[in-house]
């Protein structure tokens, strides 16, 4: 009898593994779904009581968004609630994991529920989802774009619209170079201040010196470090390359290329030599921290300058930081191109929503209806403020993002100024991410001195042509 | 219980494991086989392209061919590390000294720490330790830290597991026959060889069996030591690699083939192995 039951526990427990790993809900990916209270759908919506906007609220359809930034989830199924008790449409956020947007979207899109709206990271991303883009060039939210040209293009159609303006560039901490420049015997570097800076060559000389006279300014380095490995190269591997790219495309009027000649390796070897030498650990180390390392460094004051984007401010706001948003100061990635005096940070966004063509005909206009909504309706504009920072749409009011983050009042105030050009982020157009693996480790030889300057320049060339050509397959 | 009466409950015992078997292991088995030979976005969209996905990865795709010769290495070199160790702790651990059950649970434990959470740490103390002694991190482009690194990883995890699998077989032998052959003279090596390693030829041939198939299969510590490095890229990551991280719209089929591929490397190496070992295997 004991054995019998035993041997039927067993079988339960076994029966009990296999269900469990079948049967739980993916924990990494939050849902959310909130249906609409039973009742008051087409009273309400036919009162048209929604005086902020003039469109027609559709009366059927749900809205399914498959979310890519999980900082957010909780602040997006918040706003999908209000949406719907707003509107009485259904609506529903997935989150994917950290670095996981992609294998997620596919998971999601083989579904019979599958999303109604997700992102791809640019005309690269765009190309793996074409057959799944629905043309917006007819949606409200379309014509209140302020930039008509930053959208993704095919033919006439327009099948990827930017959610959000995002800037990048040195963020620089004023009070270090204003200690740097009150010291006794600096070199002659032709500055007296920060905003003199307007080069490489001025960069260079400021950096090497502030870096000789670390000791006295109680810093580790001018820049913080690097983190040239796989999962951090990000900053260096997309963001630093796009200025090399944007100088290469700029000299031949193109946005996009087959194959490049890199023409301006020079320039970007400048800036990682300037970055590796001068920083907070040496050129050995460069792949053994992180972003986040990187970002503490500058943030706990032990570096001068670090690159990043306006999300960076969270980094820097942090509990201890040593800089408040008045030390800010934002500067150009110089690296000695012909005429940079003029250049200004460099903005874009790798976030462009898409519509989902295989959609029912209800649902892609509540979800264009839904985008309207979110960046035009009090609710959805607070939203946009606070989680996607500057919104390129007319009408929006993007001191609300201003307030909240001073890096991104920063960068307005740089877009804005007429005297500087921005740098847009051309590098949406590389290839794949295995073209940014193989620059990313190339670049982590010639740092640690195994591989020439020359050996990254070919590989990225020959690999830019055989990723480029693939994608045409 | 008679076995009219067993026959009648075994649908009720075996058909939610079937079933679960089915749905969680055969139909995604049957699909993923199908989509090798597809061109595929999301599963729904697949459409058939023949060959070509094998083709590829057979004649153009060096990465691949790399992965599986450094796969290979890596799962020898592992495979010889972890059981000879595990045999000798085993041997060790059954002699009666005093403390042995503290040292088999510690032994034990690194089997219950997570790949990721593993990788991670053992990335902190590695670059420590390759940096203190020749001044280079661990993911060092100049040498082979990285494998030499992962070996260490993958010894210390699953040494500890084949321990307990020998401590099992090695308690099995009887008594008598290593009395017998004590009273008849033999020495400590002559009882190793011919009567304590025959005789736990069952728990080679699961040792054996799992220390090849998880060298073989090894990513998550990989993934989390070294990131994505061509000095240690193992099939395993290289196949995730391609599915998501190239520009073809082929990606996700060549991946799929080279996943089949190593799955049929895999399941004939162990294959083999079982086949030979379990021939191995006496009786007392």
């Amino acid at each position: 009898m004991r054995k019998k039951l035993l041997s039927v526990a067993l079988c339960v427990a076994m029966a009990a593994t296999t269900l469990v790993g079948c049967g739980s809900d993916d924990d990494d990916n939050k849902e959310t779904t909130t249906k609409a209270p039973a009742g008051d759908d087409k009273e309400t919506t036919t009162s048209g009581d929604d005086k902020n906007n003039s469109g027609e609220v559709p009366t059927e359809g749900s809205v399914y968004f498959l979310n890519f930034k999980p900082e957010i989830s909780g602040e997006y199924e918040k706003l999908m609630k209000a949406f719907s008790e707003e509107t009485g449409l259904n609506a529903k956020v997935v989150t994917a994991a950290e670095n996981q947007y992609e294998s997620t979207l596919k998971v999601e899109m083989a579904k019979s529920d599958a999303p109604t709206l997700f992102t791809v990271n640019g005309p690269v991303g765009y190309n793996t989802w074409k057959e799944y883009c629905e043309d917006m060039s007819d949606t409200d939210f379309y014509n209140m774009l302020t930039d008509k040209e930053s959208v993704i293009k095919s033919g006439d159609g327009v099948y990827g619209i930017p959610l959000m303006m995002e800037t990048y560039g040195l963020i620089c901490n004023k009070k270090i170079f204003a200690d740097y420049f009150a010291l006794e015997g600096i070199a002659d570097t032709g500055c007296e201040k920060i905003e003199d800076i307007n080069s490489f060559a001025k960069l260079k000389a400021v950096v090497e010196d502030m870096q000789a006279h670390k000791a006295d300014l109680g810093i580790k380095g001018a820049f913080s470090q690097v983190a040239l490995n796989s999962s951090n190269n990000w900053r260096i591997t997309n963001h630093l390359f796009c200025l090399p790219l944007y100088y290469e495309y700029k000299a031949d009027n193109a946005t996009d290329k087959q194959e490049i000649t890199f023409s301006f390796n020079e320039n970007f070897k400048n800036i990682i030599d300037l970055y590796l030498n001068n920083a907070t650990v040496s050129k050995d180390q460069a792949s053994t921290g992180s972003v986040d390392d990187s970002m503490a460094e500058f943030a706990l004051g032990e570096a001068a300058i670090a690159q990043n984007g306006v999300w960076a401010w969270s980094q820097i706001n942090v509990d201890g930081g040593k800089v408040s948003a008045d030390d800010l100061y934002y500067m150009p990635i110089y690296t000695g191109a012909e005429g940079e005096e003029s250049q200004g940070l460099c903005t874009g966004t790798e976030n462009f929503v898409c519509m989902n063509s295989n959609a029912s005909d209800a649902d892609k206009e509540a979800s264009a209806y839904f985008l309207k909504w979110l960046y035009s309706s009090k609710t959805g504009m607070e939203f946009v403020s606070k989680n996607y920072g500057v919104a390129p749409f007319d009408g929006f009011d993007n001191s609300a993002a201003e307030e909240a983050n001073p890096l991104v009042k920063l960068a307005n105030a740089d877009v804005a100024n007429s005297s500087t050009t921005t740098v847009s982020w051309v590098t949406t157009t590389t290839p794949s991410q295995a073209w940014k693996d193989a620059l990313g480790v190339n670049l982590l030889a010639y740092a640690e001195g195994s591989a020439e300057w020359d050996t990254v320049v070919k590989d990225a060339i020959d690999k830019w042509k055989a990723e480029k050509a693939a994608a045409n397959e | 219980m008679n076995s009219k009466s067993l026959k009648k409950y075994f649908p009720i015992f075996v058909l939610p494991t079937l079933i679960a078997f089915i749905i969680a292991f055969v139909i995604p088995f049957v699909m993923g086989i199908y989509l090798s030979f597809c061109k595929f976005n999301t599963i729904r969209d697949a459409s058939f392209v023949g060959i070509k996905n094998y083709v590829y990865i057979l004649t153009k795709d060096q990465n691949f061919l790399n992965a599986l010769l450094r796969t290979t290495k890596f799962t020898i070199i592992s495979v010889i590390l972890i059981n000879v160790g595990a045999f000798a702790l085993a041997l060790l651990l059954t002699k009666k000294i005093p403390g042995t059950n503290i040292f088999r649970t510690i032994f034990f434990m690194p089997n219950l720490i997570g790949g990721l959470v593993l990788g991670f740490i053992w990335r902190e103390i590695l670059n420590t330790v390759f940096l203190k002694t020749t001044g280079r991190p661990l993911t060092y482009t100049g040498a082979d830290y990285g494998f030499w690194g992962l070996l260490v990883v993958m010894c210390w995890q699953l040494m500890g597991y084949m321990m307990i699998i020998y401590i099992a077989g090695i308690q099995n032998i009887p008594e008598d026959v290593l009395e017998a052959a004590k009273i008849d003279g033999a020495t400590p090596f002559q009882i190793l060889y011919k009567i304590t390693i025959p005789l736990v030829m069952p728990s080679v041939t699961i040792c054996l069996f799992l220390t090849i198939s998880n060298s073989f299969k090894l990513y998550d510590q990989n993934y989390a030591l070294n990131g994505i490095s061509p000095k240690t890229n193992l099939v395993a990551l290289d196949i995730y690699n391609t599915f998501y991280n190239g520009s073809s719209p082929f990606s996700e089929g060549r991946a799929q083939a080279k996943a089949v591929i190593f799955f049929l490397i895999v399941a004939c190496i162990t294959f083999a192995q079982l086949r030979l070992t379990r021939s191995k295997e006496v009786e007392s």
